[in-house]
Order: structure tokens, then sequence, then C-alpha cells
């Protein structure tokens, strides 16, 4: 008990004092994360409405894959990341193995299916509501699924932030295509897991506090978001 | 005029089973007519055919002269309506049917005023009540002023107040000169709102007739026993 106690007042200290080191690593999670969160967005969000309004072949078993993918393991994403960008890989030649760039790759592999099948299930289950009235009205195609897509804007907000939160938890593919390299590649989760091997417990759990910190916020701000948009539009 | 319609040996079939079998009608403008029949009896898959939102298996269905898709409308058993204003709701239509962006507005607004919902247009679509919000679908297709309107049981699941309000917009569409074509159960609506009706069995056209006559001398054997059997809950 008397460890705990003195790693949690360290862990304090750490966070009111504003130490630098600490502020640097959680820049750089948020900067590693939110790219990753921003890029399979932009990406996940029109894959996963095609999926969900288009028809054609093969799509049970797109969408199949798709949720499997939901629970691809983050050091299996990592390794895989790792073995196109190595040296001896097919993207080599670009050389950013170790670098922010490559755990940005990394994070997006492993949360683009999750924001693309939770993006899919939704525009889905709206577009069993509003198919008939849209093609009643004379709405085809991409205008229909435009529609569709903006009515149900606000639950797509819960599928980006079950991306960003899954983003900035994993350790397994930030650890192995970052290396974990003090000051350039090294996040919360990753400081976190070496630190406590080191036997260095405030300054884990400060980051430990920090990221719970803004999980918890993160969300209470899309829960806010979603029930006044519910009383403002229904 | 995209009037008369006209069904010949139409067939549906779903999932192996024959929803409807050898329909042929000729439907023409005037008189407002009532596919009338129980539930399963195959009404609103009929009026989803001659909408055009189903294809029959075979068969054909054919409109008159004109931009057929574009003068007609179909108001569902549960309206449904985005998350927008009342107004926009109707925009929205207008938009579809390429009306010009500086006449919508106006439309709208005497849409919304021709069934009593003036007040209620910056008001969020979703929240207004059942009957409101049927109304509002009322709007919507009528801001279209579609040659035919097509009603789908649009009472079904509102109370005698809002239902009384709805009949009295039909009837005042039907005055205006618009072709109302309404799947109904419900015997005294028949009565109330139609001059014509068409009565389904198990997926085959039994009767077609006058009101008055239909109500008075049924000619088949299940025209009869379905008066008889609906009359006490009327």
């Amino acid at each position: 008990m008397e460890g705990l106690a003195e790693a949690a007042r360290g862990a304090l200290r750490l966070i009111v004092s504003g130490d630098a080191t600490l502020g640097g690593i959680v820049l750089l999670s948020l900067g590693v994360s939110l790219s990753a969160v921003l890029v399979a967005t932009l990406v996940g969000l029109p894959l996963g409405a095609a999926i969900g309004v288009g028809r054609f072949p093969g799509r049970r078993a797109v969408v199949v894959l798709l949720n499997a993918l939901m629970g691809l393991p983050p050091v299996v994403v990592g390794l895989f990341v790792y073995l196109m960008l190595s040296r001896a890989g097919p993207l080599g030649s670009l050389g950013i193995l170790f670098t922010p760039t490559a755990m940005v790759i990394a994070q997006t592999v492993l949360i683009l299916p999750i924001i693309a099948a939770l993006c899919r299930q939704a525009v889905e289950d709206a577009w069993a509501e509003y198919e008939e009235q849209l093609r009643s009205l004379g709405a085809t195609g991409l205008s229909a699924a435009l529609t569709v897509v903006w009515e149900i804007r606000f639950s797509l907000l819960t599928a980006v932030l079950a991306g960003l939160g899954r983003a900035s938890a994993e350790v397994g593919a930030v650890m192995i295509v970052g290396g974990n390299i003090d000051g350039v590649t090294r996040v919360m989760t990753t400081t976190i897991a070496l630190e406590t091997s080191k036997g260095d417990l405030p300054l884990a759990l400060a980051l430990g506090l920090v990221l719970i910190l803004l999980v918890i916020a993160l969300n209470a701000a899309a829960a806010y978001v979603k029930d006044a948009a519910q009383r403002r539009y229904g | 005029m995209i009037l008369p319609l006209k069904l010949e040996d139409v067939f549906f079939v779903a999932a192996g089973r024959v929803i409807l079998e050898r329909i042929s009608a000729e439907i023409g403008a005037g008189p407002s007519t009532i596919i009338l029949g129980a539930n399963g009896a195959g009404k609103s898959v009929l009026m989803r055919l001659m909408h055009g939102l189903l294809a029959p298996a075979s068969g054909k269905i054919r409109w008159g002269n004109g931009d057929a898709a574009r003068l007609q409308a179909m108001v569902f058993q549960r309206p449904v309506l985005l998350r927008r204003s009342a107004l926009a709701n109707v925009t929205y239509a207008l938009k579809l049917a390429r009306v010009p962006r500086a006449e919508r507005e106006r439309l709208a607004l005497e849409a919304l005023e021709s069934v009593g919902l003036a007040a209620f247009a910056p008001r969020p679509a979703r929240v207004l009540s059942g009957g409101e919000q049927q109304r509002l679908a009322l709007a919507r297709a009528w801001a279209l002023h579609p040659e035919v309107l097509f009603l789908d049981e649009p009472t079904a699941s509102l109370d005698p107040t809002a239902t009384r309000e709805i009949e009295r917009v039909i009837q005042a569409f039907d005055a205006a000169g618009t072709k109302i074509i309404m799947a109904t159960h419900n015997l005294g609506q028949a009565r109330r709102l139609g001059d014509e009706v068409l009565f389904l069995h198990q997926g085959r056209l039994v009767e077609r007739a006058p009101v008055e006559q239909f109500f008075s001398r049924p000619a088949s054997p299940e025209a009869a026993a379905f008066i008889k059997g609906e009359l006490p809950w009327v």
C-alpha cells in the first residue's frame, strides 16, 4: 500500500507541475491517434456506407470479413505493418519504420475496420427505414445514400469515437512499428508498459490517469453532442 | 395525363410464395379508388407495384403519357421524416423533383398550409406527434402536385382525432382533382373516402364495384364475409 500511495503522489505531482516529458508523450499520443482516426474516418465512413447501401455479389462475405477484422489483435497489425515497412519489405524504401508516420499507418489499419463496420451497420439499419420513402421521392443511388448518412451523422460519431478509443488504448502495434524510442516514438501506452517494467511507477500511473481522463472527456463530449442533437432534431 | 394505369396479369412472388395472382385492372382518373382487404391480402404490395417500388414477377404495369415517376407520390403507413425542420422536409422533396430553388420555400409553405401545419414549419419534423407527422408526409407528397396520390393505410396507427384530420386533408386533395388510390382495411374509412372499391382476397382481385354497391350488395362471398366480419368494429 505504501508503494501505491507513493506512486500516486508522484503521479499527481507530475501532472500538476506540467512535466515536459509527460506533456511530450501525451501530445505525441494524441497526434498519432487523432491522425489515424482522421484517415480511418475519411476512408471508413464512405466504405462502410457503400457496403451498407450497396447490393453486390459477395456482399455477405465482405460484411463477415469486415466484422471479423474489428477484432484484429494490435500486435498482429504491428507485425504486418512492420513487414511492409522494414528494409526488405515492399515499402521499405520509404524509410519510415520507427517514425510516428509508421505508427499512424499501423493504427489506421487497426481501426479502419472498426469505423467501417460500425458505419456499415448504422447505415444499413437507417437504409431499411428510409429506402422506400427516398425512392418514392425520386432520390437514387448516391444522393439517397448521402441523405441517409447525413441523417445518422450523430450515430456515426460513436463509430469514430470507438476507433479513437481503440487507437489511443492499444500498445502492440505502435510498440512494434514505432520501436518505443525515447522522445521520438514513445507514446502513453508504450511508456506505461516500459516504465512499469522498469519500476518507475509515478510516470506510468500519471500517464494512465491522463489516458483515462482523456477517454472519459471525449466520450462525455460525444454523449453531450448526441443528446443535444436528439433534442434538437428528434 | 399519366392515367389511366393499366395492370395486365400481374403476379408477384416473394420467397417462393405467390403474394399477388393475375391482377388485371385499369384505373382511370376521377373517382377515388380504395384497395380493400384483410391483412396479408396483398394491398401494400399492389400499391408498391403500382408506384414502382417493386417489380412484378410477371405481367405488365403501364402508365399513360407523361412523366409517370414525377407525377405520382405515396404516403406510407408510418411516415418516414428526415431529421430536419418540417419545412425542410418538404423542400427536400421539391429539390429531388428539380423544382427551382427560388420556388421551393413558397410551394412548401403552401403545402404545409393545406394540411394545417403552417405554424409548424420551423419545428423539427421528428418531434411532431404521430398525426402531425402523417399530415407533414401528406404535405410533402402534395407539394409535388402529383396527378396520383397513393396512400397505404395512412391512418392505421393514429387515434380517432388524428384520423379525422388526415381524412379531411385527403378529401381536400381529392376535391382538388388529385386521383386518390388508398389501401385500407377500415370499412368506415373506405365508405367515407372512396368512390370505388377493389377488393383483394388472398392475393386475388375478387371484386371491383362502386362503394355503395359494394357494401349493400357484395357480389362475391369473400367480400360479403369480410364486410360482415369487420362491421362490428367499425
